[in-house]
């Protein structure tokens, strides 16, 4: 297998006189996980929709998984996965039903070293929705609905899984579950994922790499670390004296608490450096981007 | 292997998940309890219409003219549950991403199109014994002789090569669900033109001529030489059943549809993807709230 899964090269889309996308670079390496950030209309869902076969560029380089996703043939689209937002299909079949049928369609497409389909009992027990095995699909709650659509996405062990907000509208023990089962399918299958999200705090947790998205560009790629430490967001410092509180940002934390020291001494309670995270740097780019 | 063998194994392996996949599908709707109610429903209502007009007679002859509509009848859901009812299920599909999934699946299109021709088939001929049998029944004067199933049959496997297809490329065309009411109306129009109800005889030369375009009509007209006594077809037009034209006539429509519906179905497949799902569930919902 090579080690680029995807490699994009001036990708440029128009939607009539609009342009959406105005020639974006970015390569996804094998069995890496990546997170696609960036305000509504940044291009994101364009973007992942090229990737994925379903929509023609204006312009560009697009290779995913050693072809041109426009021209690509049954044998690459068993090699991929899907879990888009708004699913609702197949209400009246039940779970295990279902994924035993879809399971089907990837049987001949397996290879010595990548057997497909996944067994079916063993994938509703990766997602756990083994309770539910044999209920209706219609009548899955909002979350149990969402592990369904990710069973589906990895059914044919997908090396390329597409994940377009996994986790919209999700309560937040469900979007832990979710993370979860995330992190056990990139452990334990090596798939290379990319993903979209609003969420920064979901992106920090899952990606090794992200990608904003600004104005059709891509203005930062890197780790979560990387990015909050090499963008100019400012660091927080919080205190008391005598039981008032203060709050001042600032790009020199460490010579502004001495400063502090200096001044009060013990008398500076409650002390809290907080160092920027991924939400402070996607801020700071997104409104630089915006002026 | 040759292409051509490779194409071959390629077309089998579709065909199978995709008759097991109209199987399946088949179950859900004769298991699904409001799929069913539907279905007993309409033909409970069918029967109950037809044997209200049993008392009034076929103008010119002392036939009943319930037993006369019968056939008509089971013609004209040929065209209802090939056609519209397919329609339907693609329309549906598409709002709800079932088409979308079988985009996304390997060879999922194949056999999603396979599928629906299966289910679309089964549920028909569900519809059609249903009727007939409670037809048997209720109306002597309807009637199955050896030679009239044989025509039955005939006219029925071309009743759903004529309407299925022509149902794919419909239901691909159709943006919207809001859109099925532009299908529904000109199907209840070509309804009324088409003989079902009342001999078609009796209405102006025109409306004839344009009731000859459409299947409904030699799908009635198919069905009522299948299942009528022979001197009834004094009141068709010429006083024939004239069963070659409604060879030639459901073939004509069987061709089309099936020229017409694979680059039809494939260049809307072509423009599905997850934003218009989305898109598509947004106006939904702004419709119902």
């Amino acid at each position: 297998m090579s080690d680029v899964a995807a490699e994009v090269r001036d990708l440029r889309m128009r939607y009539g006189t609009v342009d959406v996308l105005h020639g974006i670079d970015f390569e996804i390496r094998t069995g890496e996980v990546v997170a696609l950030l960036g305000p509504n209309g940044a291009g994101k869902t364009t973007t992942i929709e090229i990737l994925e076969g379903f929509r023609a560029r204006s312009a560009g380089q697009v290779t995913v998984l050693g072809s041109d996703p426009e021209h690509a043939d049954e044998r690459w689209r068993a090699r991929l996965g899907i879990v888009l937002q708004s699913w609702r299909d197949h209400t009246k079949w039940r779970v295990s039903e279902l994924l035993h049928h879809l399971g089907g369609y990837y049987a001949r497409y397996a290879t010595p070293e990548l057997p497909r389909p996944w067994d079916t009992a063993e994938l509703i027990e990766l997602v756990g929705l083994t309770a539910q095995a044999g209920a209706r699909i219609g009548a899955l709650s909002g979350g149990q609905r969402r592990r369904l659509d990710v069973a589906i996405g990895i059914v044919g062990r997908p090396e390329l899984l597409f994940l377009d907000e996994p986790t919209a509208g999700f309560d937040p023990a469900a979007r832990r579950e979710f993370h979860e089962l995330v992190h056990r399918l990139t452990d334990r299958e090596q798939a290379t994922v990319l993903l979209t999200t609003h969420d920064l705090a979901e992106a920090e947790k899952l990606a090794d790499r992200v990608l904003i998205l600004g104005g059709g560009r891509i203005i930062a790629n890197g780790s979560p670390d990387e990015l909050a430490l090499s963008l100019s967001a400012q660091a927080e410092v919080r205190w008391t004296v005598d039981g008032r509180r203060f709050v001042h940002p600032t790009d020199q934390a460490t010579a502004f608490t001495r400063t502090l020291f200096a001044q009060y001494g013990e008398a500076v309670e409650n002390l809290e450096v907080r160092r920027p995270n991924l939400e402070d740097t996607y801020m700071t780019l997104v409104q630089e981007y915006e002026h | 292997m040759n292409g051509t063998g490779v194409r071959a194994v390629n077309g089998l392996h579709v065909a199978r998940i995709g008759a097991a996949r109209g199987g399946l599908e088949l179950r859900h709707t004769l298991t699904y309890w409001p799929d069913l109610v539907q279905t007993l429903v309409v033909a409970g209502a069918q029967i109950v219409v037809l044997f209200v007009m049993r008392g009034n007679h076929v103008p010119g002859t002392t036939f009943s003219l319930g037993s006369l509509t019968l056939p008509s009848v089971i013609g004209m859901n040929f065209a209802f549950t090939g056609m519209l009812g397919v329609v339907g299920l693609i329309t549906v599909d598409r709002e709800d991403g079932t088409l979308l999934r079988a985009k996304a699946t390997p060879d999922g299109m194949g056999a999603y199109v396979i599928g629906k021709i299966v289910l679309a088939s089964a549920t028909t001929l569900f519809g059609v014994v249903l009727t007939l049998a409670l037809g048997l029944i209720a109306f002597p004067g309807v009637v199955l002789t050896l030679p009239g199933t044989a025509t039955l049959v005939w006219v029925g496997a071309l009743g759903l090569l004529a309407t299925i297809p022509i149902g794919i490329t419909t239901g691909s065309l159709i943006p919207d669900p809001r859109f099925l009411g532009v299908v529904i109306l000109p199907f209840g129009g070509i309804t009324a033109i088409s003989g079902i109800f009342y001999p078609i005889t009796h209405l102006p030369g025109w409306l004839q001529a344009i009731g000859q375009v459409f299947p409904m009509y030699w799908l009635g007209l198919g069905m009522r030489a299948a299942l009528l006594p022979s001197h009834l077809a004094s009141v068709e037009i010429n006083g024939s059943w004239r069963l070659p034209l409604v060879f030639v006539a459901l073939a004509g429509w069987a061709v089309l549809g099936l020229a017409a519906a694979p680059p039809v179905l494939r260049r809307m497949a072509r423009r599905e993807s997850g934003s218009r799902v989305a898109a598509r569930r947004e106006r939904a919902m702004l419709r119902r709230t």
